[in-house]
């Protein structure tokens, strides 16, 4: 599904190359991981992904079903199946909850020529989905992210990513700043999205995630490239041992 | 001491082309006010106070010429339950209005109200006070020469909001409107008021406000694009009063909106607010003044503005915290979102303070949209354009939640959005 071919990306305003030579593959239906230490590219490779400005690709390419994606912008990327939850959600005053993802949804759906959600359908389907959230409904009335705090919007990034149903999740770092209880509530919502057509990338800097979330293929990164991958005891490893060893071992 | 030569000729030949309403319990205020315009001379660029906007066309004898706009867009309020009065390029139009009565309000025109009158305490009377130490004689014109106009008495809770819808029907319509309110002990009024008056619109409105009162104040100054307008608000708070004003501006080439605000009463709240979006041959004067003379009193001054296309923004506001005004509470910002590189905002934020415990806070910018905001809204599939105008609705949202009223929250922002996405084609 998701196809990275020796990337090579440095930032637009600097001379500093980031990523350099990541080449992955996430096929439907699987959890993909990407552990990694500080600064190793893990976040600049999700941003990438989804079309931040700021990174120029130097050499590569990333394709999503076989459409290049590096060529779309980010909206476009959104209608062809990608989605990032944010390690860190934007707030947004006076623009409410509800709103927003209503226009996201039919902005969606508008680009991929399809019938817009009528706001009685969308009440629905978002009320249902929020539930399971534990997303209340003055948490879909309030303005985007406005005072939430950091578990709610977490939740709020996984209710978005339910609503939009995208082919190709990237979650970047969405268990930083949660406690225990709500990195499973967080999980569960994941967990419920996982399905044959769709594939996910998980970036964490921690093994716990993966207990709630459990992958089928681990990652590491350092330095801008995958330097190990392996199955889920690659997470334990890591959680055992740190990062020292494996660095060792790549160089 | 003799003014200018320039000043002098100017003010001379825009005071020959008007003519005072004669007779009633007014005129003596009426003629108080011609002298105190004389002697102050009208506005020119060369007044400190004007630095920002050019006052030669709201001061010249004659009106410029100001198109007519052509929308079928239905006119703001629509929705809202209200006792509708309007008035045609400044003249009050019985054949439009509502009957003038309303529970625990009295209505009369500023034309035909009776020789002895409340108003006579208040009309000229905050006006001339708001002259220190800053002068505002285009205010000050109007109190001389206003032709139209209420004197609205609020005696208890008004069961609605009074509605002044203004229409522009002639190119050269020079309308010099005055209105009066005075809101009784506990008594509570909301008052809104839509439309672009006139090609020139001379507005002055005095509100006094007696202890434990309350008085909302919305407005949007919308539509033809090449109309001018200076307006002024006099205000007095008594104790535990509330005025809360919020403005949207939109269009116009020429706006100057001025706000004198005096805090008279322990635990009085004023919170005074505007947003305005400007596109091209577009200034926005936001003038506000506010003293703080008693103990315990909130001010708020939010004031947004978006510009684009070479759009001028201004803002210049004052908090003057008088000895003995002991726990006040001063907030004011004012921002600008310049959506691009030919647009500008000029602020002054000014705090003179003679009390020693006190909160006062002031901030302003000026900055362009927020790109993580941007690519987060583009990265749910929301096209830049639309999440351009989320963005935009987003910033001017502290100052529109200033409202109180939701519905009258989404009545504002729903006129944004509809300009913005004018604009976008």
């Amino acid at each position: 599904m998701l196809e990275i071919k020796n990337l090579h990306v440095q930032l637009e305003e600097e001379d500093k190359q980031i990523l350099k030579g990541v080449n992955l593959t996430v096929e439907a239906g699987k959890v993909h991981a990407i552990m990694g230490p500080n600064g190793s590219g893990k976040s600049t490779l999700s941003y990438v992904l989804s079309g931040k400005d700021g990174y120029e690709v130097t050499e590569g390419s990333a394709t999503l079903d076989g459409a290049d994606i590096l060529e779309m912008e980010p909206e476009e990327r959104a209608a062809a199946g990608v989605f990032l939850a944010f390690q860190y959600p934007v707030e947004i005053p006076g623009v409410g909850n509800m709103t927003f993802l209503r226009t996201a949804v039919n902005s969606q759906r508008k680009a991929r020529g399809e019938e817009e959600m009528s706001a009685t359908e969308f009440l629905k389907v978002i009320r249902a989905k929020a539930k399971d959230l534990k997303i209340d409904a003055d948490m879909l009335k309030r303005p985007v992210n406005v005072g939430f705090s950091g578990g709610e919007k977490k939740r709020n990034e996984i209710l978005q990513m339910a609503m939009l149903e995208p082919k190709m999740c990237i979650l970047d770092e969405t268990d930083s700043g949660l406690d225990v209880d709500a990195m499973k509530l967080v999980a569960d919502g994941v967990n419920a999205l996982r399905d044959e057509g769709r594939g996910f990338l998980v970036i964490t800097h921690y093994q716990r995630l993966l207990d709630h979330i459990k992958p089928d293929v681990v990652h590491i990164m350092a330095d801008g490239r995958i330097i190990k991958t392996g199955g889920p005891e690659l997470a334990l490893e890591v959680e055992n041992n740190g990062y020292a060893d494996l660095l060792a071992e790549a160089v | 001491m003799a003014l200018p030569q320039i000043k002098q000729d100017a003010t001379d030949a825009r005071l020959a082309a008007l003519d005072m309403p004669k007779g009633g319990w007014a005129q003596a205020a009426r003629e108080d006010a011609l002298a105190r315009v004389q002697a102050m001379g009208l506005p020119n660029a060369r007044d400190e106070y004007w630095k920002y906007t050019r006052p030669d066309t709201l001061v010249q004898p004659d009106a410029p010429k100001a198109a007519l706009l052509e929308s079928d867009e239905a006119l703001i309020f629509g929705a809202v339950d209200r006792l509708k009065i309007v008035f045609v390029d400044g003249v009050f139009s019985a054949d439009e209005s509502d009957d003038l009565a309303m529970a625990h309000v009295s209505i009369d025109r500023l034309a035909d109200a009776p020789d002895i009158h409340w108003a006579k305490d208040v009309y000229g009377v905050l006006e001339t006070r708001g002259q220190t130490p800053v002068h505002r004689p285009l205010a000050t014109l109007n109190t001389a020469f206003a032709s139209d106009g209420l004197l609205i008495h609020v005696t208890g809770k008004a069961p609605k909001p009074i509605s002044l819808i203004y229409r522009h029907e002639s190119e050269v319509s020079d309308a010099i409107l005055h209105h009066v309110v005075k809101i009784d002990s506990g008594a509570e009024l909301t008052l809104l008021e839509n439309g672009p008056a006139a090609a020139r619109f001379n507005k002055c409105m005095e509100v006094e406000i007696a202890g434990g009162g309350t008085f909302h104040h919305v407005r949007a100054q919308g539509r033809d694009h090449e109309r001018r307008a200076a307006t002024a608000i006099f205000t007095r708070l008594g104790e535990e009063s509330v005025f809360k004003s919020f403005t949207l501006t939109a269009n116009g080439v020429l706006t100057r909106n001025e706000c004198v605000i005096e805090l008279t009463g322990d635990n009085a709240v004023a919170h005074i607010a505007g947003a305005c979006v400007g596109d091209g041959d577009f200034h926005h004067d936001d003038t506000v003044f506010i003293t703080h003379d008693a103990l315990n009193c909130e001010s708020r001054q939010v004031f947004k503005k978006v510009l684009r296309n070479g759009a001028t923004g201004v803002f210049q506001g004052k908090i003057l915290v008088k000895e003995g005004a002991q726990k006040t509470d001063g907030y004011q910002i004012s921002q600008s979102l310049l959506l691009d590189e030919d647009s500008q905002f000029l602020a002054k934020p000014e705090l003179e303070i003679y009390a020693d415990d006190v909160a006062c806070s002031h901030g302003s910018t000026s900055g362009a949209i927020d790109e993580e905001g941007l690519f987060y809204l583009r990265s749910r599939g929301i096209d830049e354009g639309p999440a351009t105008d989320l963005l935009t609705i987003a910033f001017l949202a502290e100052a529109v939640m200033e409202i109180e009223n939701e519905a009258l929250q989404d009545e504002i922002n729903s006129r944004v959005e509809a300009w913005l996405s004018r604009r976008r084609g």
